[in-house]
């Protein structure tokens, strides 16, 4: 078919026809009209519905009691993340209390993403992998330009940390704004000499994200550095988020995670969120 | 024995009171020889480099690179960008830890209550020396802790155990590039990082 784009009309008609075309990828709007609802959802209380293209990357701003649903379709996706407080972005993901306060390294359903403040972010409130890393981070350009020879963010194996950087942009963000984070699907494991071993993927699966503050999420969906295959694989992530319930002190299941709670109901209640 | 480890012309020699931060920038070349003065007293540390802060110390960039969890000798400390800050040029411990991050008045509250929520922490000093340099929360990010033990069990069970350092025990990093150091004499008193009684640091920076 030739397209006529001659003059600005026929440019704008050419452009009109474009609209309403679907993708592998691409963010579903309204949310309730997404092709992959989460069974036993209600459509309509859909909040975010979007595939993230393999290399891709995805943010949005969600409220206090979002329970956000990450699905690896194929076993290839790799979502690394960050989280902010959405009214404070200096709060953010901290690594390394995230693996110190629950006494235990390795991401899986209950698990709290902590702030350096005192404060749980979000909380693993399901989980069908297992295969996760809070320890390797993304890459970087210097690590994807040696693995790949290519890093850029349009390019055909881009860093996570490029990725993470134009999404932080989006917020007015800057490389101050991006510590280390955590991914999920593709699992990593220490050895007693301290070395890593590479699980690598459980096959297609779901995390969810319970976000207990208003939250800026950040996704990357870029192979993890450690992936030992020699060719750039990732696989699309689908990402669904509707409305529910922060977790209570009482829910939690130890003491730590309790006084997390504690804390966190403690600033929302002050700052009427 | 009590000076820097790898030997060299002295630069500095700062004395680091129990629970004090301390910060320099060492220059490209230098050493920096961290002596654990009274044993088992974690020394944090953050690393920017000097010419463009925004680029510091990460932690996943320096583990993923090395493959392996734990510092030792001939790990080379890497920025978010992947780049050398500072290598480890010599180390009288068995690893160093860098997965523990720092204390501070807010996670205290998390691992042993509220009533310690008065107490100094590793935050606090990060916070308050960062900001003689123009740097602030932002800035801050998972650190280093020298002399600290940190071992990761099979099921992936961690914390902070008793240490493997002792009375005088060393570390030296050489810096790369030139690089600000920011380092908090860790205050804790509820953990072995320092046998629960904070001792003395000494920060010696030597040219080769």
């Amino acid at each position: 078919m030739t397209r006529d784009t001659s003059t600005v009309f026929a440019a704008r008609d050419d452009a009109r026809a474009q609209g309403g075309t679907s993708a592998d990828w691409m963010p579903y709007l309204p949310a309730s009209t997404s092709p992959f609802v989460p069974p036993g959802i209600d459509p309509t209380t859909l909040t975010w519905a979007e595939t993230v293209a393999p290399g891709g990357y995805t943010s949005k701003v969600v409220a206090r009691g979002t329970r956000i649903r990450l699905t690896d379709v194929t076993g290839d996706a790799c979502a690394h993340v960050l989280v902010h407080s959405a009214v404070a972005p200096w709060e953010r993901l901290n690594v390394a209390d995230t693996q110190k306060i629950p006494w235990q390294a390795y991401l899986g359903a209950g698990h709290p993403l902590l702030s350096g403040d005192g404060r749980v972010l979000a909380t693993i409130v399901a989980d069908t992998s297992a295969r996760h890393d809070a320890f390797c981070g993304t890459s970087s350009d210097a690590w994807n330009e040696r693995k790949y020879g290519d890093a850029a963010p349009e390019g055909p194996s881009p860093s996570g940390r490029a990725l993470f950087t134009l999404a932080a942009a989006k917020h007015d963000l800057t490389p101050r704004d991006l510590p280390p984070s955590v991914s999920f699907f593709q699992g990593v494991r220490v050895e007693e000499d301290g070395s890593f071993r590479w699980l690598g993927s459980a096959g297609p699966a779901e995390v969810d994200l319970l976000a207990e503050l208003p939250l800026i999420v950040l996704i990357a969906n870029t192979a993890h550095p450690l992936d030992p295959r020699a060719a750039f694989t990732v696989g699309p992530l689908r990402v669904h988020a509707w409305r529910a319930t922060p977790t209570r002190p009482d829910d939690a299941t130890t003491p730590e995670t309790h006084r997390a709670y504690l804390n966190t109901v403690d600033y929302a209640e002050a700052r009427g969120l | 024995m009590t000076g820097a480890l790898i030997p060299g012309e002295l630069v500095r020699d700062d004395h680091v009171e129990p629970r004090a931060p301390w910060s320099a920038v060492v220059a490209a070349g230098h050493v920096l020889t961290i002596v654990d003065v009274g044993g088992n007293q974690s020394a944090d540390c953050l690393i920017y480099a000097d010419a463009d802060r925004t680029e510091r110390y990460s932690v996943p960039d320096t583990l993923t690179w090395q493959g392996n969890a734990y510092v030792r000798e001939g790990t080379v400390l890497r920025s978010q960008y992947g780049n050398p800050l500072m290598t480890v040029v010599g180390n009288e411990v068995a690893r160093q830890d860098t997965i523990g991050g720092a204390c501070g008045k807010e996670s205290n509250t998390l691992r042993y209550g509220h009533h310690t929520a008065h107490q100094h922490g590793c935050r606090e000093n990060f916070l308050a020396e960062a900001a003689r340099h123009g740097l602030g929360a932002r800035d801050v990010v998972s650190n280093l802790n020298w002399f600290m033990n940190v071992p990761v069990e099979a099921d992936g069970t961690l914390g902070i155990v008793d240490g493997i350092s002792g009375p005088g025990k060393r570390v030296a990093i050489r810096a790369d590039v030139d690089v600000l150091v920011l380092v908090s004499n860790c205050p804790q008193m509820n953990n072995p990082c320092n046998d629960f009684d904070p001792t003395p640091l000494r920060m010696i920076v030597t040219a080769p």
